[in-house]
């Protein structure tokens, strides 16, 4: 992914009826359009043609432990926010098979499927997701092992974001300094005003490719009443977030608690059902499933998503190191918004709430975090290095 | 595996439906390959032929109710080297274990005309209360691309891939959008042993516990959450008191409900 500073001049506005042009020209190019579209219930991504295929008019609502499809009073197209599963399902599926082998009287052959590279547009990338994205970029691609199936669905995605005219209840990017408008990482960035008059979309190009795409849709210069617009907007939803974490030395502060008092309690309420890890856009860790056929002649390698909450995860001969609610729940939390910059060098939350909207029992991590830090009790310092995760 | 003698299977029945036996019949294209890879040595459900034991794998169904049931358990299990039970009925005592939260002659005396022809336990149970158990596959019925996995393990010399965890980890696999958080309808899966791979909530239901309860699972949050947004405690136990009533953490989650 070649990505430019963003500049302010080549930015442009392109009518809402010739949204499809932009379509088109996507799928002239070869790519596959995933966008969000409405399906049992909810808004989610998948493969889309055209922008009638959209959630036109719909919006949904979010809080803890819900989510409501609604219909919203305007034509927008990106009147909502987040759907439940991120673009993660297509960069990480959730089901692979790794390779698959094959014995016969002596000998075994290994054959590892093809990885076809992907043309995918990615049409409606939040700015939360796009940083999520960039975490699994980190993950996958910058470590010093890289996933070559993941590098191979990552390298031709083409990448329209939105930023967001609204926040979710459920939203805290702000907080995470993900959003709610996009600055990197992407190809084309839109924002949707929706005037008295006048619908149309603000584009600015991310990259080469992107502007050339834009090109090829009718549009003109913006002008500085339109880019004030997309700014006010923005400041309006930066206002409307649904939540807030604090952020200052929060990987210190969770090291720093990891006896604290508050871990007991919320694991009275986990489930440990792993939910909040599956929809979480950058919690990317997987388990292999072996799986044989009854002569045993051929074997298949399957990685399958899996999450820290469940007793497998940390299971190594004699048992599973996080036996207890407690230490999984502390597990996630602590990786998410502590150990991740250690290991990353960024943060592991993007501030997308989708483990607050979709824990079945309602778990909020801000809240966690909040309980967390309005009552700091610092473990003894010898505990502090020992006891990390 | 190639030209050893094939081991040899028994299936057997106990207290129950028949409907997890019947997910071996079921297998149709992978039956052929069971049948060529094991000895099927004893399967009232699909033939008469019985051959002697020893078996190297009996799939025990259903659950003990009867005196008679007790005894023959032990039989199964001394001419018996792996010991698999299938289903609810044989993990948990099945939907029959029902009567075990009530008096069972009072059942009798409703029922039949003659209660006292009935000789019957107290109480339905399941077979690890009696012999030990090599290995439990979960559901109501069983799962057939499951029980094909287990044989396939067995024969095979390695481990099950049958995980614990919730049945959420699949429905979230698949896709679906959330029965209880889109729709607020109750659903046992974040407490629900997988391995349907999320049947219901892919029909637009919540799970009903078929599967049983996972490896660690909080009902008494569960319990308290769905309390809290109005549920009552009589609808509480008959979530909890179903097909797998009599496992442990349903039933003691159902108890606590009781009047
Ligand atoms: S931890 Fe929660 S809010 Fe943060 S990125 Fe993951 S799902 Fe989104
Ligand atoms: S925090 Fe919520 S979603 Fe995550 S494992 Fe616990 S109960 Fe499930
Ligand atoms: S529908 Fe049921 S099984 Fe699926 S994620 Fe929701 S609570 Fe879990």
């Amino acid at each position: 992914m070649k990505t430019k500073e963003p500049l302010p001049t080549p930015t442009v506005t392109i009518e809402r009826k010739n949204l499809d042009v932009l379509f088109s020209a996507l799928i002239k190019n070869g790519y596959n359009v995933i966008g969000p579209t409405v399906r049992e219930g909810a808004i989610v991504y998948d493969l889309i043609t055209a922008s009638n295929n959209m959630p036109v008019g719909y919006t949904q609502e979010q809080n803890a432990g819900k989510y409501k499809l609604v219909k919203h009073g305007d034509q927008s197209v990106f009147g909502f926010n987040t759907a439940p599963l991120s673009w993660k399902k297509f960069l990480h599926p959730p089901t692979l098979e790794l390779c698959h082998s094959h014995r016969d009287r002596n000998s075994v052959t290994i054959t590892t499927p093809k990885i076809e590279p992907q043309k995918h547009a990615f049409v409606g990338v939040r700015p939360c997701d796009l940083a999520a994205i960039s975490v699994l970029d980190k993950v996958f691609i910058a470590s010093p092992y890289t996933d070559v199936g993941y590098q191979a669905r990552r390298s031709d995605v083409f990448i329209v974001a939105v930023n967001c005219g609204q926040a979710a209840g459920t939203c805290f990017c702000v907080s995470m300094q993900t959003g709610p408008g996009a600055t990197k990482g992407f190809d084309i960035a839109l924002t949707e005003i929706i005037e008295k008059d006048r619908h149309y979309f603000v584009a600015e190009p991310g990259t080469d490719q992107g502007e050339t795409i834009l090109k090829s849709v009718p549009h003109k210069e913006a002008n500085i009443y339109e880019l004030k617009a997309a700014e006010s907007q923005l400041e309006n939803t930066a206002e409307q977030m649904g939540r807030k974490v604090d952020t200052t030395n929060i990987a210190e502060l969770l090291t720093n608690n990891s006896d604290h008092a508050r871990w007991q309690e919320v694991a009275k309420r986990c489930l440990t059902c792993g939910n909040c890890t599956m929809v979480c856009p950058t919690c990317f860790c997987s388990t292999i499933e072996d799986v044989t056929d009854l002569s045993g002649d051929n074997a298949s390698r399957i990685r399958k998503w899996d999450s820290c909450f469940t007793l497998g995860f940390s299971y190594i001969h004699g048992g599973s190191i996080r036996s207890s609610v407690m230490s999984r729940y502390r597990q996630w939390l602590t990786h998410k918004f502590s150990s991740w910059h250690h290991q990353f060098g960024t943060s592991g939350c993007v501030g997308c709430g989708r483990c607050i909207t979709w824990c079945p029992v309602a778990i909020d991590v801000t809240e966690e975090l909040k309980a967390i830090r309005s009552n700091e009790q610092t473990n003894p310092s010898t505990k502090s290095t020992k006891e990390k995760q | 595996m190639k030209k050893t003698k094939k081991p040899k299977l028994a299936v057997w029945k106990f207290s129950s439906c028949d409907g997890c036996q019947l997910s071996l019949l079921d297998c149709e294209d992978e039956l052929l390959a069971v049948a060529s890879a094991i000895d099927i040595a004893n399967f009232p459900e699909a033939s008469r032929a019985v051959s002697k034991g020893p078996y190297d794998i009996s799939l025990v169904e259903g659950s003990i109710t009867t005196p008679h049931d007790a005894e023959r358990i032990h039989k199964i299990r001394r001419q018996s080297k792996t010991l698999i039970t299938i289903g609810a009925c044989a993990n948990a005592g099945g939907i029959q274990a029902l009567r075990n939260f009530k008096d069972v002659k009072e059942f009798t005396s409703i029922v039949y005309a003659t209660p006292e022809y009935i000789s019957t336990l107290s109480k339905s149970t399941p077979i690890s209360d009696h012999v030990h158990v090599d290995f439990q596959l979960h559901g109501c019925p069983i799962d057939k691309y499951q029980l094909v996995e287990v044989l396939n393990a067995f024969l095979n010399g390695r481990k099950p891939n049958t995980p614990a965890y919730s049945v959420c980890i699949e429905c979230k696999r698949r896709g679906i959008i959330c029965r209880t958080v889109a729709f607020s309808q109750i659903c046992l899966g974040p407490v629900t042993h997988a391995g349907c791979n999320a049947l219901c909530p892919s029909y637009d239901r919540g799970c009903f516990g078929c599967f049983g309860p996972k490896e660690t699972p909080n009902t008494t949050s569960f319990a308290d959450y769905w309390s809290k947004l109005g549920m009552t405690d009589r609808d509480l136990v008959r979530k909890f008191r179903s097909i797998n009533a009599y496992a442990k953490e349903f039933r003691l989650e159902s108890e606590a409900h009781e009047g």
